[in-house]
């Protein structure tokens, strides 16, 4: 089957669901959907959650071979929870484990082993990198069916619509009472908010809380509410704070990313949504974050006052919001130090789960009502699709993180990156693999030039007065090749059993399957 | 033609440079490039006739050229090897 995008699709994939095709931004399920819910159950008075281990856990929830469980990553590379967890499932000696988790980092390589002696046998995330992307991209059929890959919005829409069954999430959580509240804006290995664990928690059919922080009193604010959560097991560290949250993220120093910043932020003054009350994403990438500076410059000069924010939220941004250049702030994950007290002082810097922020199905998610979204991708082509899940080597080494989603909801989305990158230039002809369909995806500014998207002549008319660099994306790929010449495309295996992994669009259709590359 | 005497190295294994390493062939055997490179599934090809070409216009013969890659532009590259030709032919 061909989808919209132009990608020859398999009508079957080994190990998966039949896919409908992608068919566009906003279509409708062809059969209304109801939302899932998990099994109710008595809860005994006086009852005490609270276990010794991860291996009495697993026993209590009676997980075994065959079933799902679910991971959130806001310890980001600092995260602990992961291999305890399965550390202890595979000294029971369960097998044919599903990991459903929002998103894997480098410091999940340790699955090889576990993928390995079958532990582990299917994955679904939102990213995969390291050895562990590396070695699932080139070993496909290690796994019984390929990894499923979802963006943020799309993994809530398929939690809800029970797509994802979950039978027990390990959620690590930094501080909890021993009901089972939690919160990850206190403790040793504080994560600021915890909008991926949220939604977990209220679906999955059973709920295992991991801490390094088991208070005597009482968690509140919660993010995580007792009523959701059945065990709680105390262990040692959940989490490298080093790795969970740095220190407020620096604005760059690098003269590439800081031009891109300044023609980003050039875009948005000249895009007409730059008014008072417009909203803003800026993502914790080098640029995005400069582009925070740079606004901040323009709103002082112009005295427009945003309205709200929306991430990923950095220090950069919870300072703007400190400071009163923007009424409120709309936290899933919280990126440093910084930003993570200011969602514990800063009442008007508000956590929100995954759903609330990106799903697709709900009346609607805060996105819908975005103006401004700055987003990176590892390449664009020339009809604006975005890839940033595989590399130029075809390797699996990113996130579809909240890309899709924003880039459809928002009123304007800017892909901001370097033309070139060391000798590869990243306007290609076709993506390696689309994440993000080029009908969401507005304007690409590089280095050497901005390309507008033709169906918006509306903001190609507003940037003529901005005096930037105006190109269509046929020239800025021309530009390119005659710095370095045209880059051989690499080879992929065409047979359907080296897919090592789909991409779903936010929607839950087939946008793109992974192939291994020859 | 000319040939080189000895060994030689120039350039750096860093982004958008490359290491070049020349030395004496047999008489005869003419000019051989190996090629490692982050780029070699894209520009491989083009890579290994580049240092060829570029051997050749600088007029030397039975050389081995080793070229370690990280993404080098043509004119960084023409320039390691000219570079490293000229000083494994020095006296």
């Amino acid at each position: 089957m061909k989808n919209k995008v132009g990608r020859e699709l398999p009508e079957q994939i080994y190990g998966l669901k039949q896919y409908r095709p992608y068919e566009g931004l906003f279509v409708d399920p062809p059969t209304p959907v109801r939302m899932a819910g998990r099994t109710l159950r008595v809860g005994r008075p006086g009852a005490n959650k609270v276990l010794a281990s991860l291996e009495e856990a697993i026993e209590a929830t009676g997980l075994s071979d065959g079933m799902t469980i679910s991971f959130h990553h806001h310890f980001r590379d600092g995260d602990f929870v992961n291999k305890l967890v399965m550390t202890a499932i595979a000294a029971k000696g369960l097998k044919d484990i599903t990991i459903a988790t929002s998103s894997l980092n480098d410091c999940h390589d340790f699955l090889i082993d576990y993928i390995e002696d079958g532990t582990v046998t299917a994955i679904e995330t939102s990213g995969l990198r390291g050895k562990l992307g590396a070695y699932l991209t080139k070993n496909p059929g290690k796994l019984k069916r390929p990894v499923i890959v979802r963006s943020h919005g799309g993994r809530a829409r398929a939690i809800e619509s029970g797509e994802v069954k979950i039978d027990v999430a390990f959620m690590g959580v930094p501080t909890c009472d021993r009901f089972g509240n939690a919160t990850g804006r206190e403790g040793k290995s504080a994560c600021g908010a915890l909008g991926y664990a949220m939604l977990d928690s209220r679906f999955a059919e059973q709920v295992v809380l991991v801490t390094d922080n088991l208070i005597e009193g009482y968690v509140f604010p919660y993010s995580i509410p007792h009523t959701d959560v059945n065990y709680i097991v105390p262990v040692e560290a959940i989490g490298d704070p080093a790795g969970i949250a740095s220190g407020i993220l620096k604005i760059t120093k690098n003269p590439i990313q800081l031009l891109l910043a300044e023609q980003a932020a050039k875009v948005i003054e000249y895009s007409g949504y730059f008014k008072p009350g417009f909203s803003i994403q800026l993502g914790g990438g080098g640029s995005a974050l400069a582009v925070g500076r740079f606004i901040r410059e323009k709103m002082v000069k112009q005295n427009i006052k945003g309205g709200f924010g929306v991430g990923g939220v950095t220090g950069v941004f919870s300072n703007l919001l400190e400071e009163g250049f923007f009424e409120i702030c709309y936290d899933t994950q919280t990126f440093d130090t910084t930003a993570i007290k200011s969602l514990k002082e800063n009442p008007r810097h508000v956590e929100m789960s995954s759903s609330f922020y990106a799903n697709p199905w709900s009346a609607g998610p805060i996105i819908n009502n975005l103006d401004v979204v700055i987003l990176g991708a590892t390449e664009v082509d020339l009809d604006f699709n975005v890839n940033v899940i595989t590399n130029s080597n075809g390797l699996l080494m990113g996130a579809s993180g909240g890309h899709s989603d924003i880039a459809a909801a928002s009123k304007l989305s800017i892909i901001v990156m370097p033309l070139i990158r060391g000798r590869l230039p990243m306007v290609r002809d076709r993506v390696q693999n689309i994440v993000t369909p080029g009908e969401s995806v507005d304007v690409v500014v590089t280095d050497r030039g901005i390309a507008v998207n033709p169906r918006r002549q509306d903001l190609v008319d507003n940037l003529r007065k901005s005096g930037l660099k105006l190109m269509t994306i046929e020239e800025l790929q021309a530009l390119a090749h005659r710095y370095i010449g045209k880059p051989k495309e690499i080879a992929l295996s065409s047979d359907d059993k080296d897919i090592v992994a789909v991409v779903e669009y936010r929607d839950g259709t087939l946008i793109d399957v992974i192939r291994k590359p020859l | 033609m000319k040939t080189i005497r000895k060994e030689a190295s120039v350039g750096f294994v860093e982004s958008n440079d490359a290491l070049v390493t020349v030395r004496p062939n047999a008489a005869g055997q003419g000019v051989t490039v190996g090629l490692t490179s982050s780029v070699k599934r894209q520009y491989g090809e083009h890579l290994e006739n580049l240092v060829l070409e570029t051997v050749k216009a600088a007029g030397y013969t039975d050389v081995h050229v080793e070229v370690q890659d990280k993404g080098a532009w043509d004119y960084a590259l023409q320039a390691r090897v000219v570079a490293a030709l000229n000083r494994g032919g020095a006296e």
